[in-house]
């Protein structure tokens, strides 16, 4: 609209130009006085965000300076979290991190589409809006509230169903991932929450995109004889390909970070086990748990230099993302 | 849920100790009411067991002499952190400074007032166990060192003759969170097992050798509550309020004691205490022959040098106010009162609290 506004306000300027004497290109550069203010003011407001970023960055690094300095490259390798021997190492916390979050991804991203599919395709239009509702609804839940449901509900199912079933009916007990005593607070049960979590920030980008999925594209599929579910596989899914990655990195950023609900069910213990019915714990849990009544330097330092560690997982993760998406955008969009 | 019982607790404790302190309620609050009617007169921050006790003494406090104060229950290492760097007119920690920590106090030398005190309790999962399980401190170290993983485990079935116990494992949990509460549960196993003391030792968090960690008494509770066959440790107001079932432990006198309010007082009664102390004692197995093993002072950090006047008298006379009222809130919130000659000790203890240069 604004748009619209000054164009018109040239038009006129151009037209009145003749008769008050004024060039029309004085007109343009009293203009684009505030063009440049504006352009100024926006570019600072662009330019906070990084440094505001890279002064985080920095603050929390000089923070975790000490740790690292005297733990060395061991910090990230070591299971050995020892607050009264001083003793500080994050590698169960940073493998419980992307343990948990690849988890959740693997058991989200299925549902999450088909959510999204059904939704985009099949459901009748009366089911489409209070459905999709409920769905984006599930991220306005607190985390809190995800954990203390998680307490009372999930993890009695989870240990008395759950786990058993994985282990002895679907006999996955031979392998190494589901063995172990079932305390049913454990990795499992943290990765099935945060797909909970997770879920609806990926079927509802995901819904969108297949929504802005353009006719044709459908047309063209079902003129050539395709069914329904050839039509979704072959031309809608791989044209919206890029979309929906966007929307499982937008998942994966809330798992990595996601502090709370994890916190109450992932049992909190410092180790690293092949078994997803093990506890195991997130570097987000660990900050949050000790950071309150953590009063010596060195502790202090370590779980600053945790969060330095989670900042740069984090980057990684998204930066691995974005190169997948770039990856995608760039390979054909229709059918193969 | 759990925290609106508590501050249910919390505004009874109010109406008790602003009832129990009536008589000094006419002569005091008229003139400073309105003197300290805008803002805050006094900033405090620190531990968040003692908490709700103290919102209560606040409370009663403001009612009685008009004087507001602020307390921030951010945790004991954040309430140090204050305090060294005097952001706060007071400090609240539920373990001791160190002498490192107090070292690094921009104001001087600090000192502690015990206010109230605290125990831990053993709550478990054994439905088929009656009775309170009896245990010693010796057989709690041990299971927490992973060394006792049964239930019918012989050292458990000696203490604890003709009741059931079954042939599961022993599932431990522990909290997550640093807290005064293990604290005091790993102060105490220190003391009565030099294992414990050497391997993991003392803090408000340690390496857990075994178990599963919950956040907060509410986590703990929670977890044992639904796992059969668990045991955890919560902070006796925490396990008496949701009414869990706790354990008889041994004291250093060899009676198996029952947490309770009196057996945690008991234990600060019997704390031989040189004249000149800080205070920065432990009271884990006490000696007492009624001494509840598990029980801890929580403490307020002051200045001995106030650096504001004003402010220094104000922090004085609450003290002395709640030394000498308090004793019905802290009752009322599941609390051990101090035993009245300490608190008598206390008050005059203010006395060496500089103020503006002078006492």
């Amino acid at each position: 609209m604004s748009a619209d506004g000054s164009a018109a306000a040239t038009t006129a300027a151009a037209s009145s130009d003749r008769t008050d004497g004024r060039s029309l290109g004085e007109r343009i550069v009293g203009s684009s006085v505030g063009d440049r203010a504006y352009v100024a003011i926006i570019t600072g407001f662009a330019v906070c965000v990084p440094l505001l970023l890279a002064f985080i960055f920095i603050e929390v690094l000089l923070a975790g300076w000490p740790a690292l300095q005297t733990f060395g490259f061991g910090f990230l390798t070591s299971a050995t979290w020892d607050p009264v021997h001083r003793q500080f190492g994050a590698g169960p916390a940073i493998f419980g991190t992307i343990v948990t979050s690849i988890i959740a991804l693997i058991i989200a991203t299925p549902l999450a589409l088909g959510v999204a599919v059904f939704l985009s395709e099949y459901a009748p239009a009366w089911m489409r809006q209070p459905v999709g509702f409920l769905v984006d609804l599930l991220a306005a839940i607190p985390s809190v509230v995800y954990g203390l449901w998680g307490i009372f509900v999930l993890i009695p199912v989870m240990r008395e169903h759950v786990m058993p079933f994985l282990r002895d009916t679907l006999g996955l007990g031979a392998t190494p991932f589901f063995t172990g005593p079932m305390y049913g607070n454990s990795v499992l049960a943290a990765s099935v929450i945060l797909a909970i979590m997770v879920l609806p920030y990926i079927s509802a980008v995901s819904r969108e995109v297949l929504l802005a999925v353009p006719r044709s594209q459908r047309e063209a599929a079902l003129a050539l004889g395709a069914t329904r579910w050839e039509m979704i596989q072959k031309a809608v899914l791989p044209y919206a390909r890029s979309g929906i990655i966007g929307g499982v990195i937008l998942g994966l950023g809330r798992a990595l970070g996601e502090t709370m609900a994890v916190t109450m069910l992932i049992g909190n213990s410092h180790e690293v086990s092949a078994s997803l019915f093990a506890p195991g714990y997130t570097m987000a849990s660990l900050i949050a748990n000790e950071f309150a009544e953590a009063s010596d330097d060195l502790h202090l330092s370590a779980l600053m230099a945790v969060g330095f560690v989670l900042l740069v997982v984090t980057l990684i993760v998204n930066a691995i993302a974005r190169w997948l998406v770039w990856r995608v955008a760039r390979g054909p969009k229709g059918a193969p | 849920m759990i925290h609106a019982t508590r501050s249910l607790v919390v505004a009874a404790a109010i109406v008790l100790a602003s009832g129990c302190s009536g008589e000094m309620k006419g002569s005091a609050s008229d003139g400073s009411k309105s003197a300290s009617s805008s803002g805050v007169d006094l900033t405090g921050a620190g531990a968040t067991f003692p908490n709700p006790v103290y919102t209560a003494w606040i409370h009663a406090y403001d009612s009685v002499a008009g004087v507001k104060i602020n307390y921030q229950s951010i945790g004991s290492g954040g309430g140090i952190r204050q305090m060294q760097e005097q952001t706060v007119d007071f400090g609240a920690t539920d373990g001791p400074m160190t002498p490192d920590e107090m070292s690094k106090a921009k104001g001087g030398p600090i000192m502690h007032f015990p206010t109230v005190l605290g125990a831990d309790v053993i709550i478990y999962n054994v439905p088929s166990v009656t009775q309170p399980l009896k245990l010693t401190g010796p057989v709690i170290a041990d299971v927490y060192l992973g060394k006792i993983t049964k239930w019918n485990d012989t050292r458990i079935a000696t203490l604890n003759a003709g009741a059931n116990l079954p042939a599961s494992d022993i599932i431990v949990v522990r909290r997550s969170d640093g807290s005064g509460t293990t604290f005091i549960f790993t102060d105490y196993l220190s003391t009565v097992s030099p294992e414990w003391e050497k391997t993991v030792g003392r803090g408000k968090d340690v390496k857990w050798p075994v178990g599963i960690g919950a956040k907060g008494n509410e986590g703990v509770a929670g977890q044992v509550k639904q796992t059969p066959g668990s045991i955890g440790y919560t902070e006796l107001a925490y396990a008496r309020q949701n009414k869990l079932q706790y354990a008889h432990v041994r004291n250093a006198a060899g009676r198996f004691i029952e947490p309770s309010i009196a057996s945690t007082s008991a234990a600060a009664a019997a704390a031989k205490l040189p004249p000149d102390t800080d205070y920065r004692v432990s009271i884990v197995n006490a000696v007492g022959p009624d001494a509840y093993p598990i029980a801890s002072f929580t403490w307020l950090l002051v200045y001995q040098n106030q650096p504001d006047a004003v402010k220094g008298r104000k922090l004085k006379e609450f003290m002395r106010w709640f030394y000498a009222n308090g004793e019905k809130a802290a009752t009322a919130l599941d609390y051990g009162p101090l035993p009245g000659n300490l608190s008598q000790r206390l008050i005059a203890r203010l006395d060496s609290i500089q103020v503006g240069g002078t006492k």
